[in-house]
């Protein structure tokens, strides 16, 4: 009888090799999803016994148990509020312009450049920046503007890439239709560019926010300052004109800061406080992620060219 | 031929009748266009703005610590009454820091990118590369906590008379911090490579270790080289870890172990304090920035390069 098709030891251990990789590479991958659960476990242990509604409604002090975080996420939510606002309009526009009307030039290619390298700029060089510009230029104080203005720009590179890859996803067809109905050109970005692509844009927008939310030393950079028991004056009053900008220039502290101050505390009990900090920070940071990618995913899936 | 002409009569005809209502409609697109073109500019201006900010500071500061001092002095003590401005210890430990980070980082990456890219069935890929990106989504200063409070009380039951801060866990957790930004990138790299290379390679016999290692890899070198370059440009730049866990001790040591200041743990150091505007303790954050900036421009110059010499096209 003939022996079956002979199999080289060679191509044995090749195949052996092979799959001792394959596991190596599911290993290397566990790990990962291991560190992150231990991250989250070690967090949870420490801090859960600390989460509730007082320590979300309390001024820190100076005593651990009573300590809470009302002044940083409030902080941390305003500071949000003036980052999108700066960083979206400017962002979006920028991203429009460099897809929809840029000539092919040099200065288009030094602006392009520029962008990728910006995105590379360690976050505590913007912190430095806007201690030398806005605070001692434009004298703005150590403030929610301030603060909300460094991150708009530390965001910028996030909100102008992903605008335009959204952009850069609609068909050239839809532009052409719209320009042989006689569009303008303004008329094509407004009515059909910037609809198609909303979905993409709010991802990177969501996205770029959730990563401001957890940045710490460029707020540190620019003095803030770790120990406020106030909470900025309210931007609706009883007389006119009912609004008021007067917290923009109120000081803050924010929630990352605000953990990094427990942390640097030799007590215990402020290890606690600043991991119950860590989970709330956690919790926003990563449902704001979750949100970017369930807003990205439904939009994929609405839109069929 | 009559219809054209007739359309053309037309648009002289409107042109004529309603002289206003085209400009009016030309010059709103072009202050737009305008108003566009200064939003794209803006981002020009941020790294003049960073750039000028940082050399205008730097270069008071080296009126007074002459660079060559900046360079070569061992000790780094600019708030002392014995002020040495040597900026070793600081560019030291953030290249010690980084350089644990690195390791933890590029090895797990660069596997984690080829079973991805070249062994992971469908479903393991869409939701690992997720899940693995929120690795980098988790705040910097959580990092910190993590790395005090954890990885050194684990650390110190291996190596006994580990100091609580040290260099060496504030590495390790950058790295773990940074395995998204080298994988994922990798992984894009990869599989831009053309399938029908890779189906050569099978059908020659070769397993799929052998084709991702001789077949895959080579050509997206390039891509693979900036994802190494983007993960030590985080690595080095990284702050509240290093902050937290590494200690706040200027220390000129190669040994991770040890505890160490990184450049800018020094910049957070000296903000948390009440430096007056226009001291020389102040200039000190910026001469330190400028540094990190041209530590972090040299690696990305020296990146360029690699990628220009190993770049394959098809």
């Amino acid at each position: 009888m003939a022996r079956p098709l002979a199999v080289s030891p060679g191509l044995l251990r090749r195949k052996m090799i092979d799959r001792g990789f394959e596991i190596l590479g599911i290993l290397a991958c566990l790990l990962g999803a291991l560190a992150l659960l231990a991250l989250l476990w070690d967090l949870a242990s420490d801090g859960a016994g600390r989460l509730s509604w007082e320590f979300l409604t309390s001024f820190p002090s100076r005593r651990a148990g009573s300590a809470g975080i009302l002044s940083a996420w409030v902080g941390s939510a305003l500071i949000m509020l003036v980052t999108a606002l700066a960083a979206v309009p400017l962002g979006v526009a920028a991203g429009v312009y460099l897809e929809e009307y840029a000539p092919k030039n040099w200065l288009t290619a030094l602006i392009e450049i520029n962008i990728a390298n910006l995105a590379g700029v360690p976050s505590i060089v913007y912190g430095l920046l806007a201690l030398g510009l806005f605070v001692y230029q434009l004298h703005l104080g150590q403030s929610v503007l301030t603060a909300g203005l460094t991150l708009a720009l530390l965001i910028l590179p996030v909100v102008i890439i992903t605008t335009r890859e959204a952009i850069r996803a609609i068909p050239g067809h839809i532009r052409e239709a719209a320009y042989a109905l006689g569009a303008t050109q303004w008329q094509v970005v407004k009515d059909h560019i910037l609809p198609y692509s909303a979905g993409g844009i709010m991802t990177g927008v969501i996205i770029g926010l959730s990563r401001a939310i957890g940045e710490t030393a460029p707020l540190i950079t620019i003095g803030a300052l770790t120990f406020i028991a106030f909470l900025p004056p309210p931007p609706f009053s009883a007389e006119l004109p009912f609004l008021s900008l007067a917290w923009l220039k109120s000081s803050f502290t924010v929630l990352p800061i605000q953990m990094f101050n427990w942390i640097s505390r030799p007590q215990p009990e402020f290890h606690h406080n600043a991991a119950a900090a860590g989970l709330v920070l956690m919790a926003m940071a990563l449902s704001m992620n979750a949100l970017g990618i369930t807003v990205r995913y439904r939009y994929r899936k609405r839109i069929k060219w | 031929m009559t219809s054209t002409s007739s359309s053309t009569h037309f648009a002289v005809w409107r042109a004529a009748a309603f002289p206003t209502r085209d400009n009016r409609r030309r010059s709103k697109e072009l202050v737009i266009q305008g108003a566009l073109f200064f939003a794209a500019l803006s981002s020009v201006l941020i790294t003049l703005g960073i750039v000028s900010i940082l050399l205008y500071e730097s270069l008071s500061f080296f009126q007074t610590v002459p660079i060559r001092r900046f360079l070569t002095d061992t000790q780094w003590t600019p708030l002392f009454a014995d002020a040495h401005y040597g900026i070793l210890p600081l560019a030291c430990g953030t290249m010690v820091t980084a350089a644990v980070g690195c390791l933890v980082a590029l090895p797990l990456g660069t596997i984690v990118a080829i079973y991805l890219s070249e062994y992971a069935p469908y479903w393991v890929r869409e939701f690992g590369k997720p899940f693995l990106e929120l690795l980098s989504s988790v705040p910097t200063v959580v990092y910190g906590y993590f790395a005090l409070l954890f990885v050194t009380p684990l650390l110190q039951k291996i190596i006994p008379g580990l100091p609580g801060f040290n260099m060496l866990s504030a590495g390790i957790v950058i790295g773990v911090m940074i395995i998204p930004y080298v994988s994922s990138v990798s992984e894009d790299a990869m599989r831009s490579v053309p399938m029908h290379l890779r189906e050569a390679s099978y059908a020659a016999g070769g397993t799929r270790l052998q084709t991702a290692l001789r077949v895959v890899v080579p050509p997206a070198f390039s891509g693979i080289a900036s994802a190494y370059i983007l993960g030590f440009s985080r690595a080095i730049g990284e702050t509240m870890v290093v902050a937290v866990a590494a200690g706040m001790q200027p220390n000129l040591t190669w040994d991770p172990r040890e505890p160490a200041e990184t450049i800018t743990a020094y910049i957070v150091q000296v903000s948390l304090g009440d430096l007056p505007h226009g001291s020389v303790g102040y200039q000190t954050i910026f001469a330190a920035g400028l540094t990190l900036m041209l530590m972090t421009l040299a690696f990305n110059v020296a990146g360029y390069f690699l990628r220009k010499r190993f770049r394959e096209v098809y």
